[in-house]
C-alpha cells in the first residue's frame, strides 16, 4: 500500500488547492467578463477587501454566515456600480481609479475595523459549509479532496462551464466580446454599449464580492488588514495568462491554489527549519509571474482593452 | 412625387463639431428603388451626413423623414429598426469572430432570435440569391476585403434595411470585385431598395447612380439626375467650385532661383505595404509654389512624409541644395531648413496638452536661445510664444493658452506659423487650409506666398483647386502614385487640372 503518510500530504495539498483557488476562481471569472468587454477593473482588488470586511460584520451582527456572504455580494455589486460609473460613463482613466479605489480599500476597512471593534476579536458563528457526498467522501484521496468540500467550491467550479457557454454560445457572450474588439461595432449593431458594460461590471463585482467574503468568512475565518493580499491582482494576471477563456482560467487558479496549498502543506510539516518561511510564502505569487511571463506573452489584448467609448469622436 | 415614394427625406441638417461645421443646411431626397450618388471632396460632409442618417451622429438641427414620417432617432439601433444599415469605409466586422458571428450580431434588434446555424443558413440563402458565396463558418480575419465587404452587405440586409448607405465602398476593391459590387447593388435597387453611394470616383457615378448629390464645404450644391449630366466635367464644377476664378492672395513670384528641392524616382510604401507613390520625379526652385494637386488617397500623404523624412523611402532619391538627404533623420532634415505642415494638426501636429509657447518651441528647444545648459529658459519661450501670436494674429490666443481650448482655425494658423515662422529654405505644407474658415484660409495662403517671395521653396500639397491656383507658380497632378503632369501656371487650365487629377489625360 502507499504510505499513510505521503496519502495524508496528497490528501491535503490536493483538498485545500480547491478551497484556496476558490476566491480566486470567483474573482477571475467575474474579471473575465469585464475584460472580455473591454474594462480593466484593477479596483477589484478593493472590491475583494470590502466585502471581506462587510461580509464579516453582517456575519457577527445576524450571527449567520449565510447572511453575511448575501452582504458580501451586494457590496461587490454597489462597488462595482460606482467604479462603472467613472469607467463607462465618465470616462475616467481606469487604471488610475482601479488602483486608487484598491488603494483607499486598505485604509478605509482597517480604520473602520479598528473603530468598530479596538483590539477585540469578534468571533464568527459558526458555519456549516461543507457538504459531504455520503460514500464518495470515504474513497481515498478523491473522496476527501473532491466530495468532502464547502459548497462554495462546488457552486464556483460549476460556474466555469455556464460562464464558458454563456460567453462562446450565447448572442449576451457575443455582445459582450464584441465590446472588447470594437465598441463601435457594438454600437453600430444597436447593442447600447454602456449598458451592456454595466451589467459586466456588475457580474464582476458580485463574483469578487463573494470572493471576498469566502475568504473572511470561510478560509480565514476573520478580518485582518489587508487581507486580501493582492489575490484580486492575481485573478487579473490569470485571467490574462488563460486568454479570457474561462476554462483555462479555472486551470490558472488551480494552479495557483495548488502553490499556496503546497506553501501551507511545506508550513504545517515543519520543513521551515530547513527552507526559509518567505520563499515559500513567495510560491504563488512567483508562479503567477512565471504564468504571465511564460503564457501572456503571445497573448492578444481585445482591442479596445482599458479604453473608455465615445461615440462622437472627432 | 408623393412623400410616402421617397424612402427618406432629410431636410435642413446642420452638424458642427468643435470648430469645423460638417453640415450646414443639407436636404437629401432618397426615392425608393434608386442609387443615390453622393459626391464630395474629403471634409466636404458625406459621411458626417450619413452618419446621421444611420442614427451614429445626432444632428444640431434639421429633420428626417422615413416613408413620410418624421423620425427622431438617438442611436443606430433607432436606425436599424426604421430600415436604415450603413456600410462603413472602415468595416465595422470583428476580425477575429467568424462570419456567422458578425451578422448574428444586431439581428436580434430586428427581432430575429436565431441560433448560430439558422442565421448561418440565411446568410447562404441570401448570398445564393445575390449570386455570390460565403462562407458563413470562416473567420473575418481570413477573408479578402471584397469578401468583406459582402459580408457586410449581407448583414445588413440581414437586419432588414430597405436604405442602404455605402460609404466609398470601392476604394477597397480590385476591378473585377468593383464590377461585382455594381451588379450585387443594380439588384437590390430592382428589389426596391435605396442605396446611397458615397465616393468621389466621378466614373463609377456614371456608370451606377441614378441620380446624384453633390456636396462642397458641408454644403448641398445640388442634384442631378444621371440624364442631365452631358459630362464628368459638370460634376467636377459642382465638387470643386470652378466656375469663377478667385483673385490672387497675393502676388506670387515670377523669378526663380536655385534648386531647392530635387526628387528622383521616388517609391514609397503606405501603411498597409504597398506602393503609394510610384516613382515620382520634380524640382523646387526658390521662390517656387509648386502646387500639387490631386484626389485624396493618391499618394500625397506618403510623399509629403518621405521627403520630411519621417516615413522610409522605399527607392528613389531625395536632394535638398544638391546634397543627398534620402537616409537623413527628420531632425537633422528639419535643422537644415526643411519644415513639414502635416495635413493632420490634432494628432501629429500640436500637443493638444501642451500650451501654445510650448507647441511652438517645440521643435526649436535643442537652439540656443533657448537653451541653458541642462534647462530651457521658459521666460524667453513664453515671450516667444506670444510674439508669434502677435505677429499671426491668432485671435484671444495667450502663450499660456492649452492648444486644446483654441479653435481649429487658430491651431492650423498656430501650426503653419510655427513651420514657417523661422527662416525655412523648405516649406512641405500637406492640406494647409483644411477644414478651416475662409479668412484664416487666406491668411496661410498669403503667408505661405510671403515665404516663398523671401526666397523659400514651396510644396503645396492641395485637392482644392482654388488653392492651387490662387497661390503656385507651378502646378502638378499626381493621380495613384504617380505625377500625370507638371504644367506651368500660366498655361494650366482648371478643366485640364480636373481631368488629370481623376486620371484622364487630355491632349
Amino acid at each position: 500500500m502507499i504510505d499513510p503518510i505521503l496519502t495524508m500530504f496528497i490528501t491535503f495539498i490536493l483538498a485545500s488547492m480547491l478551497r484556496v483557488a476558490t476566491p480566486i476562481l470567483l474573482a477571475a471569472l467575474g474579471e473575465c467578463y469585464v475584460e472580455n468587454a473591454g474594462i480593466l477593473n484593477l479596483g477589484i482588488e478593493g472590491i475583494m477587501l470590502f466585502s471581506a470586511f462587510t461580509s464579516f460584520l453582517g456575519a457577527v451582527a445576524t450571527n449567520s454566515s449565510l447572511i453575511g456572504l448575501g452582504v458580501g455580494l451586494c457590496t461587490g455589486l454597489v462597488l462595482a456600480l460606482i467604479l462603472a460609473v467613472l469607467y463607462v460613463t465618465l470616462k475616467s482613466d481606469q487604471i488610475v481609479v482601479g488602483i486608487a479605489f484598491s488603494l483607499s480599500a486598505i485604509g478605509f476597512t482597517s480604520l473602520y475595523f479598528r473603530i468598530l471593534y479596538g483590539t477585540t476579536l469578534p468571533r464568527l458563528p459558526v458555519k456549516e459549509w461543507i457538504v459531504t457526498v455520503p460514500q464518495l467522501a470515504d474513497v481515498p484521496i478523491i473522496g476527501r479532496v473532491f466530495f468532502n468540500q464547502p459548497f462554495m467550491v462546488y457552486v464556483s467550479i460549476a460556474l466555469v462551464p455556464i460562464f464558458y457557454y454563456i460567453l462562446y454560445r450565447t448572442r449576451f457572450g457575443l455582445k459582450v466580446r464584441t465590446l472588447g474588439e470594437n465598441p463601435v461595432v457594438a454600437d453600430t449593431a444597436g447593442v447600447n454599449v454602456f449598458l451592456y458594460r454595466y451589467i459586466v461590471m456588475l457580474i464582476g463585482g458580485m463574483l469578487a464580492g463573494v470572493g471576498g467574503a469566502y475568504l473572511s468568512l470561510y478560509q480565514v475565518s476573520l478580518f485582518q488588514d489587508n487581507m486580501i493580499q493582492g489575490r484580486g491582482y492575481v485573478a487579473i494576471a490569470i485571467v490574462m495568462f488563460a486568454r479570457w477563456n474561462p476554462l483555462k482560467i479555472l486551470a490558472g487558479a488551480l494552479l495557483y491554489g495548488g502553490a499556496e496549498a503546497f506553501a501551507g502543506a511545506i508550513q504545517a510539516l515543519g520543513y521551515l527549519r530547513t527552507i526559509p518561511a518567505e520563499i515559500v510564502l513567495m510560491l504563488p505569487y512567483l508562479i503567477t509571474i512565471v504564468g504571465l511571463v511564460v503564457l501572456a506573452r503571445r497573448a492578444r489584448f481585445p482591442p479596445a482593452f482599458a479604453r473608455p467609448y465615445r461615440r462622437e469622436m472627432r | 412625387m408623393s412623400k410616402e415614394d421617397y424612402a427618406v427625406q432629410m431636410r435642413g441638417i446642420t452638424k458642427t463639431f468643435p470648430g469645423v461645421v460638417a453640415n450646414k443646411n443639407v436636404d437629401l431626397d432618397l426615392r425608393k428603388g434608386e442609387i443615390h450618388g453622393l459626391l464630395g471632396e474629403n471634409g466636404a460632409g458625406k459621411t458626417t451626413l450619413m452618419n446621421i442618417l444611420s442614427g451614429f451622429y445626432k444632428p444640431d438641427e434639421g429633420e428626417i423623414y422615413v416613408e413620410g414620417k418624421r423620425v427622431k432617432m438617438h442611436s443606430p439601433k433607432d436606425a436599424l429598426k426604421l430600415g436604415i444599415g450603413m456600410v462603413y469605409q472602415h468595416f465595422t466586422l470583428v476580425p477575429e469572430f467568424k462570419v456567422v458571428e458578425n451578422i448574428m450580431l444586431g439581428m436580434d434588434v430586428v427581432g430575429k432570435k436565431l441560433s448560430l446555424k439558422a442565421t448561418a443558413n440565411l446568410i447562404e440563402e441570401q448570398a445564393k440569391q445575390l449570386g455570390f458565396t460565403v462562407d458563413p463558418w470562416s473567420k473575418v480575419a481570413d477573408l479578402s476585403l471584397g469578401e468583406q465587404q459582402k459580408v457586410e452587405i449581407l448583414k445588413v440586409l440581414l437586419r432588414g434595411a430597405k436604405v442602404i448607405i455605402l460609404d466609398e465602398p470601392t476604394s477597397v476593391l480590385a476591378p473585377v470585385e468593383i464590377a461585382g459590387l455594381f451588379n450585387v447593388l443594380k439588384q437590390l435597387a430592382s428589389q426596391g431598395k435605396s442605396i446611397v453611394f458615397i465616393t468621389h470616383k466621378l466614373n463609377e457615378v456614371m456608370e451606377i447612380c441614378d441620380r446624384i448629390t453633390v456636396l462642397r464645404s458641408g454644403m448641398k450644391i445640388g442634384t442631378l439626375n444621371r440624364s442631365e449630366i452631358a459630362s464628368t466635367l459638370d460634376i467636377i464644377k459642382m465638387m470643386f467650385g470652378v466656375e469663377a476664378e478667385p483673385a490672387l492672395a497675393a502676388e506670387v513670384p515670377k523669378e526663380l532661383g536655385k534648386e531647392v528641392l530635387k526628387v528622383e524616382n521616388l517609391v514609397v510604401e503606405s501603411d498597409r505595404g504597398i506602393d503609394a507613390v510610384k516613382g515620382v520625379s520634380f524640382t523646387i526652385r526658390e521662390g517656387e509654389i509648386l502646387g500639387l494637386a490631386g484626389i485624396d488617397g493618391n499618394g500625397q500623404k506618403e510623399l509629403a512624409e518621405a521627403l520630411s523624412r519621417i516615413r522610409s523611402v522605399k527607392s528613389g532619391k531625395i536632394y535638398f541644395k544638391g546634397e543627398d538627404v534620402t537616409a537623413l533623420s527628420p531632425a537633422d532634415l528639419y535643422l537644415k531648413g526643411v519644415t513639414y505642415i502635416t495635413d493632420d494638426r490634432i494628432s501629429e501636429g500640436l500637443i493638444q496638452d501642451f500650451t501654445l509657447a510650448e507647441n511652438v518651441v517645440l521643435k526649436d528647444f535643442r537652439k540656443n536661445g533657448v537653451k541653458r545648459g541642462l534647462f530651457i529658459d521658459w521666460k524667453k519661450i513664453t515671450e516667444n510664444g506670444r510674439k508669434l501670436a502677435e505677429e499671426y494674429e491668432l485671435a484671444a490666443a495667450k502663450p499660456n493658452s492649452l492648444v486644446q481650448t483654441l479653435s481649429g482655425g487658430t491651431q492650423q494658423k498656430l501650426l503653419v506659423a510655427r513651420e514657417i515662422g523661422g527662416d525655412a529654405s523648405l516649406i512641405i505644407a500637406n492640406q494647409p487650409t483644411h477644414g478651416v474658415d475662409a479668412k484664416t484660409t487666406a491668411y496661410i495662403r498669403k503667408k505661405l506666398i510671403e515665404s516663398a517671395a523671401k526666397g523659400a521653396a514651396v510644396l503645396l500639397i492641395s485637392n482644392d483647386l482654388d488653392e492651387i491656383f490662387s497661390c503656385s507658380n507651378t502646378i502638378a497632378v499626381i493621380y495613384e502614385g504617380r505625377i500625370l503632369g507638371i504644367l506651368d501656371r500660366q498655361s494650366a487650365t482648371r478643366e485640364n487640372v480636373a481631368y488629370l487629377m481623376i486620371g484622364v489625360k487630355k491632349d
